[in-house]
C-alpha cells in the first residue's frame, strides 16, 4: 500500500503496513502496534548472532545495488580498534523512486529501530541518517520520533538499559543526487564536496573518517525488525520465484499510471501483474510502451518485454534491465520517448559530480545530441554515435552514473529505434 | 627480496614492492602508461581516467594510478579496449578544449596535445554545438587561469591542498559547469603556488612571467641548481638566444621532490642583465683599461708578488665552491683570510614536504663558503681591509661597502662592476653561475653540480677558472690552459 | 537551467552583514559540533543554519563559516557550489522548486512550471519576480513522483500540483 491508496490484496503489507497513519508516528502508539520488541530481542541476541540471522534471511540492499546486507555487515571487523559507523542512506534521489520518503513519513520508529539493530551488530556508537534536503518534511518526522526515542531510553548512552550506546543524528543533504552514492555520502557527511571515492578501500575497512563503516537504504533497515521477530526462515519464505530474491519490496509506481504509488509485494511478483492488476493499468484508457523498472538508471524495457518480466533481481536481469530501487517510471504509447530520454540524460549531466572525464562531458555531450534531434536538426550518425558514447560511459569511472546514463541511453534507441528515427526524419515525434 | 610481487605489464616482466600502483610498476618496466590527474608527489585522485589499463581475468578496465600490483598480474596498456577507451578520453577532453594551440604557451610541452597526436582521433564528432566558455582570470602574483583550457584533472587543487597545505583552490560547481575557484578575496600569494603551472598538463595554469615569450621547442634546457636560498632545489634553466627565460623545477626526491618556490622560479632575471664587464681590465695611468687575459693575469701575478700580509677577500655565497675554495688558497698565500654576507628572508616551508623550504639564508652556497674557510663576520672582514696587503673580492657586489682605502690594491673577480670598486688595481670578468660548470653545496650539506646554460658575455671566463689561472702564475696552483 | 537565483530578490542583502554565529544559532552549531569528530564536518549543517536565518549564503556568511570552522573561504566556496540548494544570490520571499525529470514529465510538469510563471509574475526561471515575492526554479527528482507533480515551496513540499490548480496554490503564501 501506498498513500494514497488503500492496500490492494494482492500485496504483501509488512513494511507498509501503517502508511497514511498518522498515529504511527508517535513512539507511544507504535510501540502499541509492537514497535521496538525486535531491538529488544536483538539486545539480548549476540553480535554476530543478530548478522547471522539477518543473512540467513537473504535480504538484498533496497537502495539499488542489491547486496546482501547481513554479508555486508558481516564485513565490518570483529575487533574493533576504532570508532565503527552506521551511515543510513536516506538520499532518495533515483528518479521515478519514493518509497523511502514514505517510510521515513509514515514509519520513522521502524527506521529507527532497525538502525539500532544494525548499530548494535556491527558495534556501531553512532549513527547517521543522510535525509535529502529537499525531505522538509520526513526530517521533521524524523527528528520528532529520535527525540521520543532519545526520551524513551531507546536512543542514547544506556539502550533499554543494556548498556550499549547508539546515538542517531540526521545529516541534511543539499541537493545532489550523487550523494545517494555511498561513498559520496559519506565525503558530503564529512564536510565536503559529494564525490564518489575509489574502491578500494571499501567502507567497511575505511569509511567515515577512515573507520569502518556500513551504509544502508532506509527500506533494508525498515525489514530487519521484522526479520528478527518473526525470523530469517519466514522473510526467506517470502520469494515467489528465485530463492535468492527474498522479502517484499516497496515498488514506487509512476508515470503514465492510473494510480501511481508504493505497492508492496513478495519478491518474485509479476510485473504485468503489479501494473495492471494492482495499479490500474495505464491512464486515460492508453497502452503501454515502455518501463522503466527499477529507477531511471535502469535499461528500459518494451511492453512485451514487461509482460513477461517477474519482479526480482534475477528476473530482471534476465530480461536486460534491474530491479534497481524498484521506482518504476511507465511510459505510455503517448510518451515521446526522444523527449524523455533527453530529459533523463539532462538529468545526469546535471547531477555529475564532474570528477570522470567521461562523465562530466559525456553526459552533457549525450543531451546535446538528443536536443539536437529534437530541434529537427538530427543525423542518422548521431545513433552511432550516442552507442559510442554509451560504450566510452560504461565500466570506466569512480562510480556508475554515467553508465546509469548510457543505460537508459542506448536501451531506449535500442528498443524504439523507430521514434529515433522518426525525429531524424521528419523532425519530429512519432504520431500516437 | 622475497617480499617484491612479479607482474607483467605489456609482456615486460617487473618486480615491485607490495602496494606499489600499476602506473609506477610500468614505470619501472619501461612503459608509460598515459594520465593526466596523477603525479608522483601528488595524492591518488583517479579521475582524469586516462591510465586506464587492461588486466587479464578482468572483464573491467582499471585506473592505473589507482590499482596496486598483484601477484602474477598480467596488464596491458597497449591492448585495444585501453587504447580505445584513451581515445575516448581524449574526444571527451577536446570537446570543450579551445583550439588555442597556436596561442597557447603549452604548446610543444602539452600533454593533451601529446597523447592527442599519438593516440586521440583525427577528428572531432561534436559538430558544431558551443564550446563552454568562461573568461581568463588573473589567479594572483604570476598565475592565469584559463578556465577553458582546463581539463578538471584537480593537480593544482591537490597541491595546495595536501602539499601546500593551504586550500586556497577549489573545484566550483559541478558536471561540465565545473572549474577551478580561487577566494574572490584572495590571490595565489603562497610562497610556493607558482607550482601550479608546472603540474598543469595543459595550458590552463600559466605564468605571466613566461607569457607568450619563447615557443617550448625554442627552449634549450640546462641542469642546474637554484641561487635563491640554501635550499638547493634542483632546477632547469631554459635559454633561448643565449637568454634565460623560464627556470623550473627538476625532479630531485632527495632535495625539492618536484618543487621550487617562486622566488627560485622568478628571480632569474638578472642572469639576462647586460651591464657585465667584458674584458679584463687593469690600471694605467689612473684609470681602468682594457686589456688581454694574458696581460692582466701578468699584472696581477706582480701585484699579488709584491702585496704585503695579511690579504682579506671578501666573498659571495652565490659563487661556485670550486671558485671559493680557489680564493681560499689564493688568500693562504697572503696568511689571509676571508667572509661573506648573506641576505636573509623570511622561511617559508612547503608544508607538506618533509625539510624543504625557502631558506632564511637566501644564497646557494653559504655551506660552501664556509667549507672552503671563509666565515660570517664581514664587519670584521671589511674592518681589516684598511690595514690590508690586498683585497680579493670575489662575486660581491659591494652595496653598502666603502671603497677600501687608497694604497691597499683590490683584486675584484665579479659579473659586474660596482661603484665601490672602481678603485680597483685589476678586475677579471667572471661568468655568472649561468654560464659555467661548477658545485654548490646545500643546507645539508650536499654537494650538487650545475651546468652552462648560457654562453658568457665578451671575454669572461669561469671564476674558478680565474682562480686557477692566478695561482698557477703564482706557481701555486695547476693552471688550465689559457 | 538555473537553480540558484540570480540576485534581485528583496531578501535582504543588508542582514546577510550581519554575523549568523551568535547566540542561539551559535549555540545550535555548537551542539552540532559536538557530534562530529572533525569541524569540518559540521559544514553542510552550519550552511543551512546560515540560509535559515539570512535566506541565502553570502560572501560574508561563506567567510563567516570558514572563520568558525578553520576552513579556508575557497573550501567552502567549493562546497556550496557544489549543493544546488545553497542559494548564492538572495532569492524571492518564496522559493518554488517544480520537479520536471522524466517521471514528473510525463505528468505535465512542465505546465505547472509555466503556470508558475505565470501566476508568480517572474519572467523567467531563476529570476525573482518584481514584487519580490518569488523565484521559480526547476528541480531534478525531488522524491515524491507518484504525487506528480511536487512543488517544493520553502519547506512545503505541495503533492500533486496541476496547471489549473497552480493559482490558489500561489495565492496561498501571499
Amino acid at each position: 500500500m501506498g498513500y494514497p491508496h488503500p492496500s490492494h490484496p494482492r500485496e504483501t503489507v509488512i513494511l507498509s503496513r501503517h502508511f497514511g497513519d498518522a498515529e504511527a508516528r508517535s513512539l507511544t502508539l507504535w510501540m502499541k502496534r509492537g514497535g521496538y520488541q525486535a531491538l529488544e530481542k536483538a539486545l539480548g541476541m549476540s553480535r554476530d548472532q543478530v548478522i547471522e540471522e539477518v543473512k540467513a534471511s537473504l535480504v538484498r540492499g533496497r537502495g539499488g545495488a542489491g547486496f546482501p546486507a547481513g554479508v555486508k555487515w558481516g564485513f565490518m571487523p570483529k575487533q574493533k580498534t576504532k570508532p565503527h559507523y552506521l551511515c543510513v542512506n536516506a538520499d532518495e534521489g533515483e528518479p521515478g523512486t519514493f518509497k523511502d520518503r514514505e517510510l521515513l513519513r509514515w514509519t520513522p520508529h521502524a527506521l529507527i529501530e532497525g538502525s539500532a539493530i544494525c548499530a548494535y551488530a556491527i558495534q556501531a556508537e553512532q549513527v547517521f541518517i543522510y535525509v535529502r534536503g529537499e525531505f522538509t518534511e520526513p526530517i521533521r518526522v524524523l527528528q520528532a520520533a529520535l527525540d521520543e526515542a532519545y526520551a524513551r531510553g531507546l536512543l542514547g548512552p544506556n539502550v533499554l538499559g543494556r548498556g550499549v550506546r547508539i546515538d542517531m543524528t540526521i545529516h541534511r543533504g543539499a541537493g545532489a543526487y550523487i550523494c545517494g552514492e555511498e561513498t559520496a555520502l559519506m565525503n558530503s557527511i564529512e564536510g565536503k564536496r559529494g564525490n564518489p571515492r575509489i574502491k578500494p578501500p571499501f567502507p567497511a575497512a575505511a569509511g567515515l573518517w577512515g573507520c569502518p563503516t556500513t551504509i544502508n537504504n532506509v527500506e533494508t533497515l525498515c525489514a530487519v525488525p521484522h526479520i528478527l521477530l518473526r525470523g530469517a526462515g519466514w522473510y526467506k519464505g517470502l520469494s515467489l520465484s528465485n530463492p535468492k530474491s527474498t522479502g517484499t519490496k516497496l515498488f514506487s509506481v509512476c508515470g503514465a499510471i492510473a494510480n501511481p504509488g508504493n505497492y508492496e509485494v513478495t519478491m518474485g511478483f509479476p510485473l504485468k501483474d503489479l501494473l495492471y492488476d494492482l495499479a490500474g493499468g495505464i491512464r486515460g484508457g492508453r497502452t503501454l510502451k515502455a518501463v522503466q523498472p527499477g529507477g531511471s538508471s535502469v535499461p528500459f524495457i518494451t511492453a512485451e518485454e514487461a509482460d513477461a518480466t517477474i519482479l526480482d533481481y534475477e528476473g530482471c536481469a534476465a530480461m536486460g534491465t534491474q530491479l534497481g530501487s524498484g521506482g518504476m517510471i511507465v511510459y505510455d504509447d503517448a510518451t515521446d520517448i526522444v523527449y524523455q530520454v533527453m530529459r533523463l540524460a539532462q538529468f545526469y549531466a546535471h547531477e555529475s559530480c564532474a570528477q570522470c572525464t567521461q562523465c562530466r562531458e559525456g553526459t552533457a555531450w549525450t543531451t546535446k545530441i538528443l536536443q539536437r534531434m529534437l530541434r529537427g536538426e538530427g543525423r542518422m550518425e548521431d545513433l552511432d554515435l550516442l552507442f559510442d558514447l554509451g560504450e566510452q560511459m560504461t565500466g570506466k569511472t569512480i562510480c556508475v552514473l554515467s553508465d546509469s546514463c548510457a543505460a537508459a541511453v542506448v536501451s531506449a534507441i535500442r528498443k524504439f529505434r523507430p521514434d529515433f528515427e522518426a525525429y531524424i526524419r521528419s523532425g519530429r515525434a512519432v504520431p500516437a | 627480496m622475497s617480499d617484491l610481487v612479479t607482474l607483467t605489464i605489456d609482456g615486460r616482466e617487473v618486480q615491485v614492492p607490495p602496494g606499489t600502483m600499476v602506473l609506477e610498476a610500468a614505470k619501472l618496466a619501461g612503459v608509460l602508461v598515459p594520465h593526466y590527474c596523477y603525479h608522483p608527489s601528488l595524492p591518488v585522485a583517479g579521475v582524469c581516467r586516462m591510465c586506464l589499463v587492461e588486466v587479464a581475468g578482468s572483464a573491467k578496465l582499471a585506473a592505473a594510478c589507482a590499482t596496486p600490483v598483484a601477484p602474477g598480474m598480467a596488464v596491458s596498456v597497449s591492448g585495444a579496449q585501453a587504447k580505445a577507451a584513451r581515445q575516448g578520453v581524449l574526444e571527451f577532453l577536446l570537446i570543450n578544449h579551445p583550439l588555442d594551440c597556436p596561442v597557447c604557451d603549452q604548446a610543444g610541452e602539452c600533454e593533451l596535445q601529446d597523447y592527442t597526436f599519438q593516440e586521440g582521433r583525427s577528428g572531432t564528432r561534436y559538430g558544431s554545438f558551443a564550446k563552454r566558455y568562461n573568461p581568463v582570470e588573473d589567479f594572483g602574483p604570476d598565475v592565469l587561469y584559463v578556465p577553458n583550457r582546463c581539463i578538471l584533472c584537480t593537480r593544482c587543487v591537490r597541491f595546495m591542498e595536501h602539499v601546500a597545505e593551504a586550500p586556497v583552490l577549489n573545484v566550483s560547481e559541478r558536471g561540465d559547469r565545473a572549474y577551478i575557484g580561487i577566494d574572490a578575496g584572495h590571490k595565489l600569494e603562497h610562497p610556493w603556488s607558482g607550482n601550479v603551472v608546472d603540474l598543469c598538463p595543459v595550458g590552463s595554469l600559466i605564468s605571466k612571467d613566461f607569457l607568450h615569450k619563447a615557443r617550448a621547442w625554442d627552449l634549450d634546457k640546462t641542469a642546474s641548481v637554484c641561487t635563491g636560498c640554501t635550499q638547493g632545489c634542483s632546477v632547469t634553466l631554459e635559454t633561448r638566444d643565449n637568454m634565460v627565460v623560464r627556470v623550473r623545477p627538476r625532479p630531485n626526491p632527495e632535495v625539492n621532490r618536484h618543487f621550487i618556490c617562486d622566488r627560485g622560479r622568478l628571480d632569474y632575471h638578472w642572469m639576462n642583465r647586460s651591464d657585465r664587464i667584458e674584458t679584463p681590465l687593469v690600471r694605467k695611468d689612473g684609470r681602468l683599461a682594457a686589456v688581454s687575459w694574458e696581460e692582466a693575469l701578468g699584472q696581477m701575478a706582480d701585484l699579488l708578488r709584491s702585496a704585503k700580509a695579511p690579504w682579506v677577500g671578501l666573498v659571495s655565497p652565490g659563487v661556485s665552491s670550486e671558485a671559493l675554495e680557489g680564493a681560499a688558497r689564493l688568500l693562504a698565500l697572503g696568511k689571509g683570510t676571508g667572509a661573506f654576507r648573506v641576505p636573509q628572508g623570511e622561511e617559508a616551508p612547503l608544508a607538506g614536504v618533509p625539510d624543504l623550504a625557502l631558506r632564511a639564508d637566501r644564497a646557494p652556497n653559504v655551506q660552501g663558503a664556509e667549507a672552503a674557510g671563509f666565515d660570517r663576520d664581514w664587519p670584521g672582514a671589511v674592518a681589516r681591509t684598511r690595514s690590508a696587503g690586498l683585497v680579493v673580492v670575489l662575486g660581491e657586489a659591494l652595496d653598502g661597502v666603502e671603497a677600501p682605502a687608497a694604497g691597499v690594491p683590490v683584486l675584484y673577480i665579479g659579473t659586474a662592476l660596482p661603484e665601490a670598486a672602481r678603485g680597483a688595481a685589476v678586475v677579471l670578468p667572471c661568468a655568472s653561475v649561468a654560464e659555467e660548470e661548477g658545485s654548490f653545496v646545500n643546507l645539508r650539506g650536499r654537494r650538487q653540480p650545475y651546468y652552462q646554460a648560457k654562453a658568457a658575455p665578451g671575454m669572461a671566463r669561469p671564476a674558478a677558472w680565474i682562480l686557477e689561472e692566478v695561482l698557477a702564475m703564482l706557481g701555486a696552483g695547476a693552471g688550465v690552459a689559457a | 537551467m538555473s537553480q540558484t537565483g540570480t540576485g534581485t530578490g528583496t531578501h535582504e542583502a543588508t542582514a546577510a552583514a550581519s554575523r549568523v554565529f551568535e547566540g542561539a544559532a551559535r549555540r545550535e552549531l555548537d551542539a552540532i559540533l559536538k557530534k562530529y569528530p572533525t569541524a569540518q564536518s559540521a559544514l553542510l549543517p552550519a550552511l543551512w543554519i546560515v540560509q535559515e536565518r539570512q535566506g541565502w549564503v553570502s560572501p560574508g556568511a561563506m567567510a563567516e563559516v570558514a572563520e568558525v570552522l578553520g576552513l579556508t573561504v575557497a573550501y567552502v566556496k567549493g562546497v556550496v557550489t557544489f549543493y544546488t540548494l545553497y542559494h548564492q544570490h538572495p532569492v524571492g520571499k518564496h522559493f518554488a522548486q517544480v520537479c520536471t525529470t522524466s517521471p514528473c514529465n510525463l505528468c505535465g510538469a512542465e505546465g505547472v512550471v509555466a503556470a508558475l510563471l505565470t501566476a508568480t509574475g517572474c519572467k523567467r526561471l531563476g529570476e525573482t519576480s518584481p514584487d519580490g515575492l518569488w523565484t521559480v526554479v526547476e528541480a531534478e527528482c525531488l522524491g515524491a513522483c507518484g504525487f506528480a507533480t511536487p512543488v517544493l515551496i520553502d519547506d512545503d513540499l505541495i503533492e500533486s500540483v496541476t496547471a489549473e490548480s497552480v493559482p490558489a496554490l500561489v495565492a496561498r503564501y501571499r
